[in-house]
């Protein structure tokens, strides 16, 4: 009998609902010791334990999406509610509506977590824009855009680099207050995006002209907007709740809602964001979940996120604390949230950012006029949606069959073809003296690949077949690969499109490996003599780059390319010249991609082709010598030759590896300006993770990869003749 | 060959200045992890006008509301992750490697392809699949998890270089070892490894190299903090509203100073070991 125990024993130590309740967010400094302390109390006065996990903000949507479904998540997790329509097509989140108590909190946050009549979550905190004045500079909060651009006049002075205003003009979350204040919807009656309205132009022009004018600096960055109001150089900043903890202590300010516009009557609308704590629906322990999910948003919890987490509380007790009631940012903030409209959760919304990203950045920086963005935006919605003249947003569904008749076919014939071509007829033992072993050695590695790398390669190629939306996947045939390779829905020569995308891939590449390839030989060659001083330390100084994790390397150059505050536009005004906006033109984002990846790429052809010179034999250069050839000839007729066999397969390499080098793309330019920059691979990235998980486009994108280095490599390999690779 | 005064002069003038651009980003960091501020306050100048370890100090001892030591567990799991890569992503290869490169086998060219071939599939794209293999296998959330994929995906780089490496060998060292009375395996322990060293050494560093660096992965498969891998951790500091900049700076330089370390150790190898494969054979 007692084995019997032990499997109760057993069974008790693994019982899921005895395990911790995980709780996940993406919040630093503050907000997460608040998180953290609250989470506590509620261990202390529950006895549940919870594990509370910080995960980084890039990573947070991408590890939610894939582990929830798997049943690997959270209990408990915090996010915007922007994706709550999201998470509940993906089935990951529980209602909440039995246990929300809505009159306890402010009614727009609770409204932000309805879907079809049910509540998801409990929220915490809100996030939405006001009006930053220092009030040493403006003594009265301007109440209309009249008022404001006086204001403005006054305050701002181009010549001694001084703003009457400064925000982060080319993101839509900052424009959109326009957009509404200027009359504009963002849907029209049946739900859908709609951008090409007159209030949406008028909104782009209003914000052009403020630029034009001077009143605020262009292309601002996070980082622009924090030093100009502390240096006392912009008098007005458009910022959340966040901004408070940038502004130094010498800096008097006041918080105030936006004005109104004087034009139409209404108020500059900025959206109102909810973070809220949501219960997984696969939760080991539902009720607990939900009773930690609730107990984060009210009582003690509320008023640790108003200290140290410095946000404002939901919860409508929360204002009655004394020390939150006389907290000017909090109540300012709770006053603009009342004012500001709850940001739609549908799936619509997510589909409005990038189309209006390019329009907002197209008319900042002049290539585009306010009045033509609107329709630049709707085209750009119409390709990423991928919609279709009969206005349903997929392709049609195929039926597998004659797919599946047509790989059965050719599985036949390629076997047939084989079996043709087989070699004449000799035992296998003849042919293969050595097999058991060869396989044996081979054996490890091959499982290891095949179940690692193979399968989920060959996932990903018949994904390539597949449309997805939110967790369910249909069957379309070669749909995807016709939209691509056609380039349905824009031109040839726009930057969306496949074509120009590989063109631009293709550039990128041949430069980047000529220029890895030119600069490491040259170095070589400086490097190659035995005699040299300091050779040892040059060598060390020189691989440097290489050490350096490309990510940093990535980060490290989009700080130096800053337009306001990078070491490159300081060297350019040290030589007398004007600094560059790097991002805003397809030339020099380009290049700044390039010399990024250049530094970082260098000393990996520098060492290959160290390598290769010291393996030539020095007396075919002494013989050239005695016969009087000049050190160019000696070059071009004894090293180039030699050096050929020794770094094509570095150069096969660097090609692959620079064809998908993702890293520097995405984080140095973004694909700025609208897309042009981005390389295949950056562009299957947004279609799988930014643009609606449309994993299937994304598959069939890297299918055509695939095969375009494919052939490349199968064409370099002919060309240069069987001895090499 | 004698070289004249100004030549020389010129080599130097070239190195250095190559040397310059390449250090002047890295001190820019330097920079960053030693000012007193987190902001991206940035001038020509790479030299620090006022040095604080503060950002150094928060780094390195930070401690999660257990009490425990983060960034030192997080340095082991770095450390255990890299090595263990290393170990199961060498041993795999150079037997892979040793037998492409001696023996007859059956598929053993459609291997060779097959190898070349996976590594153009872009790596980001595998991850949604990836993620429910591990999830079967019950390989999530574990460093086993991690280790076997790093090991897996360096791989065919790995064999690609060994064999390369292994075909420079003479094959009359073997025979005469097998003269000798050698069993098929000691030769390849005892007379073919330590002829290899060179390419040993380069691809275990590239397999450390990318184990750790990576952040994705283990981003996603890691559901907790003690465990994290340093880039995750170093990932943390970029947020979605601010960026805390002295401290990314300082993680950075934490994490890279390893791989730096290693590539100071080892350059006298990269030479040799890198290019000997293509250019004898």
């Amino acid at each position: 009998m007692r084995w019997l125990w032990l499997i109760v024993l057993a069974s008790c130590a693994d019982d899921p609902t005895q395990r911790p309740l995980k709780l996940w967010h993406a919040y630093r400094g503050g907000e997460e010791q608040a998180i953290e302390a609250s989470a506590k109390r509620f261990t202390e006065e529950t006895g549940v334990p919870v594990e509370v996990l910080s995960v980084p903000f890039d990573a947070f949507s991408s590890k939610l999406t894939s582990a929830i479904p798997h049943g690997a998540g959270p209990d408990v997790f915090i996010f915007a509610h922007e994706r709550l329509r999201q998470f509940h097509r993906l089935k990951v989140v529980a209602p909440s509506t039995a246990r929300l108590a809505r009159d306890k909190y402010l009614p727009s946050t609770v409204q932000a977590l309805e879907v079809d009549g049910e509540f998801y979550g409990y929220p915490l905190s809100l996030k939405t824009l006001a009006l930053f004045i220092n009030t040493d500079l403006v003594k009265e909060a301007p109440t209309t855009t009249d008022e404001w651009l006086g204001q403005l006049e006054q305050t701002s002075n181009a010549a001694q680099t001084k703003f009457g205003l400064a925000y982060a003009a080319g993101d839509f979350y900052l424009h959109a207050p326009f957009v509404f204040g200027f009359g504009a919807s963002l849907f029209d009656e049946k739900g859908r995006a709609s951008f090409d309205t007159p209030g949406m132009a008028k909104s782009l022009a209003f914000v052009k002209s403020l630029q034009d004018r001077g009143f605020m600096p262009q292309e601002v960055s996070g980082a622009l907007v924090k030093s100009l109001f502390n240096e006392g150089r912009a008098a007005m900043v458009i910022s959340g709740p966040w901004f408070t903890g940038e502004i130094e202590p010498s800096v008097h300010y006041r918080i105030a809602p936006l004005p109104t516009v004087s034009e139409t009557g209404l108020a500059l609308t900025p959206f109102l964001g909810v973070e809220a704590a949501f219960v997984s629906s696969r939760s080991h322990r539902p009720d607990d979940a939900q009773k930690l999910a609730e107990y984060l948003s009210v009582g003690e919890a509320s008023a640790l996120r108003v200290n140290p987490g410095r946000q404002i509380p939901a919860e409508l007790a929360a204002y009655e604390r004394p020390e939150v009631a006389s907290d000017p940012v909090i109540s300012a903030f709770k006053e603009a949230g009342q004012r500001a409209v709850p940001m739609p959760n549908t799936l619509e919304m997510a589909k409005v950012w990038e189309p209006m990203k390019l329009a907002l950045r197209g008319v900042l920086q002049g290539e585009v006029t306010p009045e033509a963005a609107g329709a630049l935006a709707e085209r750009r919605y119409v390709a990423l949606n991928r919609e279709q003249p009969s206005g349903r947003d997929r392709p049609d569904a195929a039926s597998p069959i004659p797919y599946v008749i047509a790989l059965g076919l050719a599985l036949a014939g390629f076997a047939a073809w084989k079996w043709r071509r087989r070699g004449p007829a000799r035992s296998f033992a003849q042919r293969y003296p050595e097999a058991a072993r060869g396989l044996a050695y081979v054996a490890p590695a091959a499982l290891g690949i095949a179940v690692l790398v193979i399968i989920p390669f060959s996932v990903g190629i018949s994904l390539a077949f597949f449309h997805h939306e939110a967790g369910e996947y249909s069957f379309v045939g070669l749909a995807n690969f016709v939209d691509i390779l056609t380039s349905k829905g824009y031109r040839i020569t726009e930057p969306l499109s496949f074509w120009f995308t590989l063109v631009v891939t293709i550039a990128w590449t041949f430069i980047n490996v000529a220029l890895h390839l030119g600069i490491g030989l040259f170095l070589a060659i400086l490097l190659k003599d035995p005699l040299l001083k300091l050779r040892a330390v040059y060598r060390v100084l020189l691989i440097v780059p290489w050490a350096v994790p490309n990510y940093i390397t990535a980060l490290m150059w989009k700080g130096m390319f800053h337009r306001q505050f990078g070491a490159i536009n300081g060297l350019l005004s040290l030589l007398g010249l004007e600094p560059i906006s790097w991002f805003t033109q397809f030339s020099t984002s380009f290049s700044a991609n390039v010399i990024t990846n250049t530094w970082l790429g260098f000393p990996f052809m520098m060492v290959v082709s160290l390598g290769a010179l010291q393996s030539i034999p020095q007396d075919l250069y002494e013989a050239a010598e005695v016969d009087g050839a000049s050190k160019w000839t000696q070059f071009r007729r004894i090293t180039l030759p030699l050096l050929k066999p020794a770094l094509l397969p570095s150069v096969i390499l660097g090609c692959v590896w620079t064809f998908n080098m993702f890293n520097i793309i995405y984080l140095v330019s973004g694909g700025e300006p609208g897309g042009a920059t981005d390389i295949l691979v950056s562009e299957a990235y947004r279609w799988a993770f930014q643009r609606n998980e449309q994993y299937g486009f994304a598959a069939a994108y890297s299918v055509l990869i695939f095969f375009v280095l494919l052939g490349w490599t199968r064409l370099t390999r002919r060309l240069s003749g069987p001895e090499a690779a | 060959m004698k070289r004249s005064g100004l030549t020389v002069a010129l080599i130097h003038m070239g190195l250095v200045l190559a040397c310059a651009a390449s250090l002047y980003p890295v001190l820019w960091v330097v920079k960053m992890a030693l000012s007193p501020t987190q902001s991206l306050s940035l001038s020509v100048n790479p030299f620090p006008q006022e040095v604080t370890f503060d950002h150094f100090r928060d780094v390195l001892f930070s401690h999660d509301t257990q009490g425990r030591w983060l960034f030192g567990r997080q340095l082991l799991a770095s450390l255990t992750v890299s090595a263990l890569t290393t170990v199961v992503g060498l041993s795999l290869a150079v037997t892979a490697a040793y037998a492409l490169s001696r023996f007859r086998f059956p598929g053993k060219d459609a291997g060779m392809q097959t190898l070349l071939v996976t590594q153009m599939f872009p790596a980001t794209l595998m991850l949604v699949p990836l993620y429910s293999l591990l999830e079967r296998l019950h390989l999530l959330d574990s460093w086993g998890g991690l280790v076997l994929v790093y090991s897996t995906s360096s791989l065919p780089f790995c064999v690609w270089m060994l064999k390369g490496y292994f075909d420079t060998i003479p094959r009359e060292l073997e025979e005469a070892a097998v003269m000798d009375g050698a069993t098929p395996w000691q030769v390849f322990v005892k007379v073919v490894l330590p002829l290899a060293r060179p390419a040993l050494a380069v691809t275990a560093l590239f397999s450390f190299m990318q184990a750790w660096n990576e952040f994705i992965l283990a981003a996603t498969l890691i559901n907790e903090a003690a465990r994290f891998t340093l880039p995750v951790a170093l990932q943390q500091y970029v947020g979605e509203w601010k960026t805390e900049w002295g401290h990314f700076a300082a993680g950075a330089l934490i994490v890279s100073a390893p791989v730096m370390a290693l590539f100071f150790a080892l350059q006298k190898y990269l030479v040799g070991g890198l290019t000997a494969g293509a250019v004898k054979g």
